[in-house]
């Protein structure tokens, strides 16, 4: 089974669609200038100099001088809450979420509830992601039995009953030698490896990250050794056993160093960042507000900015959400309390747009290559706006600007810690898998038939 | 004053007038029957959900002493205690139209959350490891009564900073109030970035003698040794407690209380001449009375200060219809 047929979604009709004038951006293609794309039966049939592509009979047109037609985006590292905690999101809702934020391919973890260990777990995800799923998705099996750290999961049969990979994100490999046995074991089942680095032992009690704030605040701290002693030591294991892994939501300066350190000896590492580590700190929380309580947690200035360096030059992969909903009554009590996480796929690439592009502190194209680069983790080929491709576009108006979660969110759940902000820019349509999977309710005045 | 969340809300001048009016408060509790009718027909709620003694019971006798209803609840045995959310109890309590809210609360910022549901006025007894403001205040007024003015004094606070929040707030009112302030304890007790606060760090008693005033902090015994934060009760108390070798005759001595004798504090500076201690459960009772005087009358300047009404008067006396007035005199 390929890594491709890993990926589940619904089966809609293919799209048709003209995009003309539309300025496409496109860092691996090496494209960065209008054009007009002509999209046939799911696949890009032309990609012609603007205003010059005949629209064929059935082929919608649109209109789209100064928007960006981007190679859609991918997130290895998504909570889709199913099975169990439906009433914070469920593939349906989450998928759409993960539409109107430009994806066109998400991996969901697999801490729910029971967690998914199962070869039958996979399986009923996937017959449930045929039905609901907007866009393609991959499920990850637990790297553990039962998360629990103790034996590995049946890890030939996940594989073989479809899951795209392994983590038990959500909580770290206590044991070095059971990390060990994953990397050994891996060389069997295949499916990359998909790490929470985080030292239990570190971490205690903490609540935010360790440093002025939480001293101020007096919160437990996480400090930010919690995360990079553990990366380091799965860097060396990984190093030992010729294993490739993983490491999910880079959160702190030391942990750049400790990946640069891991990789010298050419070990296959990569490593994901998300949105609001780049762009929020600590001194959010000094409001106390239980949105910005996430694990790992907002860290100090000088960790964002290592976390920026090393994603401009790409030490650090891919942008990943770690998008994780939660009901709003585990998010309406003291921060002590709540739970860990934000919602992330329907902001990512806007505030990410308006924080660091629109400054100038990272390139449009170095940004795009970012969002889809976590494909690459996982073992597929990133979108790519090019002849004979099958459609994976992000249609993306850079001149609009949206309050976050003003009217509402297509994800079940409402913690979003960009919510309430102006951001910039917005995707208005996305094709995902060759189907139009998100189209924006006002888009629709920009539509000539 | 809307509430009371955090000593970081009150300027100097705020600190200088609750106190100031706390001090006109401590009249009353001369006279021979300790109550006026300031707050006559308000509703006070004690909502204490995390043990205490002398914070409820202060606060409790406070509203008492101005005359307001008073609803003391605690989590044992109310509907907290069978799952009920804390928005739900408030949302309770606002219904009987409660106008003020005192809360303690084990986590941190619950007092922030409890102002934004609550139609009432929050008054901060103490949340998590955060905030204290009222210990703070009342450390402040009791300095003042003794020194006169914080200008200029060191202070030095020691012990189990990590974990106490009258520490943090502590530290805030002390400089606001122009005092240079010192955290001394066992690295392990010292919140790491606590620095940012703009006090000084120091792991050793050594420098001591510069201090006006030293502030030992609670030693939990179950915390230290449990946690394995320090090795042993016996290496702490060589290297922190507050003795009388320590300490010059002069240099000033408080505790938040409860006490652990022997301990973070020699047992015989509890009673010692230069222990502020006694007066500091004194200054907590009339503090609380100005407090609550402040957020139930959103009391901005010092002319507010009541009349004194006669004890048996039988004319309700609102406070809105209280002319801004002198100092509290004798009463009638």
């Amino acid at each position: 089974m390929s890594e491709a047929e890993r990926m589940v979604g619904r089966d809609l009709s293919p799209a048709s669609l003209l995009l003309r004038r539309v300025s496409v951006l496109d860092p691996r293609e090496r494209i960065d200038a209008p054009h007009d794309i002509l999209i046939e039966g799911g696949e890009i049939s032309a990609i012609a100099p603007p205003g010059e592509a005949e629209r064929p009979d059935g082929v919608e047109l649109i209109e789209a001088e100064g928007l960006l037609a981007l190679p859609a985006f991918f997130d290895p590292h998504v909570h889709l809450r199913s099975p169990g905690q439906e009433h914070k999101e469920d593939l349906e809702t989450g998928t759409r979420a993960a539409a109107a934020g430009g994806y066109c391919g998400i991996v969901a973890m697999a801490n729910t509830t029971p967690p998914i260990d199962t070869p039958e777990a996979i399986t009923a995800l996937h017959q449930k992601a045929r039905r609901l799923a907007s866009i393609p998705v991959g499920f990850v099996a637990t790297l553990t039995d039962g998360m629990r750290g103790e034996r590995l999961s049946e890890m030939v049969a996940l594989r073989s009953a479809g899951a795209i990979g392994f983590s038990d994100d959500g909580l770290p490999i206590r044991s070095a030698e059971m990390m060990r046995r994953a990397i050994q074991y891996q060389r069997l089942s295949g499916g990359f490896i998909s790490l929470h680095e985080e030292d239990p032992e570190l971490s205690g009690l903490g609540v935010i990250h360790e440093g002025e704030v939480s001293a101020a605040l007096g919160l437990a701290g996480i400090p930010s050794i919690s995360e990079s002693t553990i990366l380091a030591r799965d860097a060396a294991i990984a190093r030992y056993e010729g294993g490739r892994l993983n490491f999910q939501h880079l959160s702190a300066a030391a942990s750049v160093e400790a990946l640069e350190v891991g990789r010298a000896g050419g070990v296959e590492l990569s490593a994901e960042v998300t949105p609001h580590h780049l762009l929020l700190t600590d001194q959010e929380l000094r409001s106390l507000d239980a949105r910005f309580k996430m694990n790992p947690p907002l860290r100090a200035e000088n960790d964002r900015q290592a976390l920026i360096a090393a994603l401009r030059s790409g030490t650090i992969d891919c942008v990943a959400t770690d998008h994780a909903p939660h009901h709003a009554d585990e998010k309406e009590v003291p921060i002590e309390a709540a739970a860990m996480g934000t919602t992330g796929l329907e902001t990512a690439f806007s505030a990410l747009f308006g924080g660091l592009v629109e400054p100038g502190i990272i390139s449009a194209a170095t940004l795009v290559e970012r969002m889809s680069a976590g494909a690459s983790i996982v073992g597929l080929e990133p979108a790519r706006i090019a002849l004979g491709r099958r459609a994976e576009i992000a249609l993306f108006d850079p001149k609009a600007s949206w309050v976050a979660g003003a009217d509402g969110w297509e994800s079940r759940s409402a913690n979003s810690c960009f919510g309430g902000r102006t951001l910039r820019g917005r995707v208005m349509m996305t094709v995902a898998a060759g189907q139009i999977a998100f189209r924006r309710r006002n888009f629709a005045i920009r539509i000539a038939r | 004053m809307r509430h009371l969340l955090d000593i970081a809300d009150l300027d100097r001048n705020d600190i200088e007038r609750i106190c100031e009016r706390a001090r006109s408060f401590a009249e009353i509790g001369g006279r021979e029957i300790k109550k006026v009718p300031t707050l006559r027909g308000r509703t006070v709620v004690s909502l204490f959900l995390e043990a205490s003694t002398r914070t409820s019971s202060s606060f409790e006798l406070a509203a008492k002493r101005l005359s307001a209803d008073v609803i003391s609840l605690k989590a044992t045995g109310s509907s907290l205690d069978k799952g009920e959310s804390l928005r739900d109890t408030i949302s309770t309590l606002t219904a009987y139209g409660a106008e003020a809210i005192i809360l303690r609360h084990p986590q941190a910022g619950a007092a922030r959350l409890v102002a934004e549901w609550a139609e009432a006025a929050v008054i901060n007894a103490g949340d998590g490891k955060h905030q204290h403001p009222t210990q703070a205040l009342l450390d402040v007024h009791t300095l003042q009564n003794r020194l006169g003015s914080l200008e200029g004094r060191s202070i030095w606070i020691v012990g189990d900073v990590l974990h106490s929040r009258v520490a943090r707030s502590n530290i805030g009112a002390f400089l606001t109030m122009g005092a240079s302030v010192t955290v001394c304890g066992p690295p392990t007790l010292l919140p790491r970035g606590i620095e940012a606060l703009g006090c000084r760090v120091e792991s050793s008693l050594d420098g001591l003698g510069e201090a006006d005033v030293v502030y030992a902090l609670r030693i939990q015994n179950e915390r230290m040794v449990d946690a394995a934060l320090v090795p042993s009760l016996r290496e702490y108390i060589d290297g922190y407690q507050i003795t009388p070798r320590r300490l010059g005759p002069r240099q000033l001595v408080m505790h938040p209380g409860p006490v652990n004798r022997g301990v973070e504090l020699a047992s015989e500076l509890v009673g010692a001449p230069n222990s502020l201690i006694a007066a500091q459960v004194a200054s907590g009772l009339v503090v609380r009375m100005a407090v609550l005087y402040e957020v139930l009358t959103r009391a901005g300047g010092l002319s507010a200060v009541p009349e004194p009404t006669p004890p048996r008067s039988t004319t309700p006396t609102t406070v809105r219809s209280l002319t801004p007035a002198s100092p509290i005199g004798d009463p009638a």
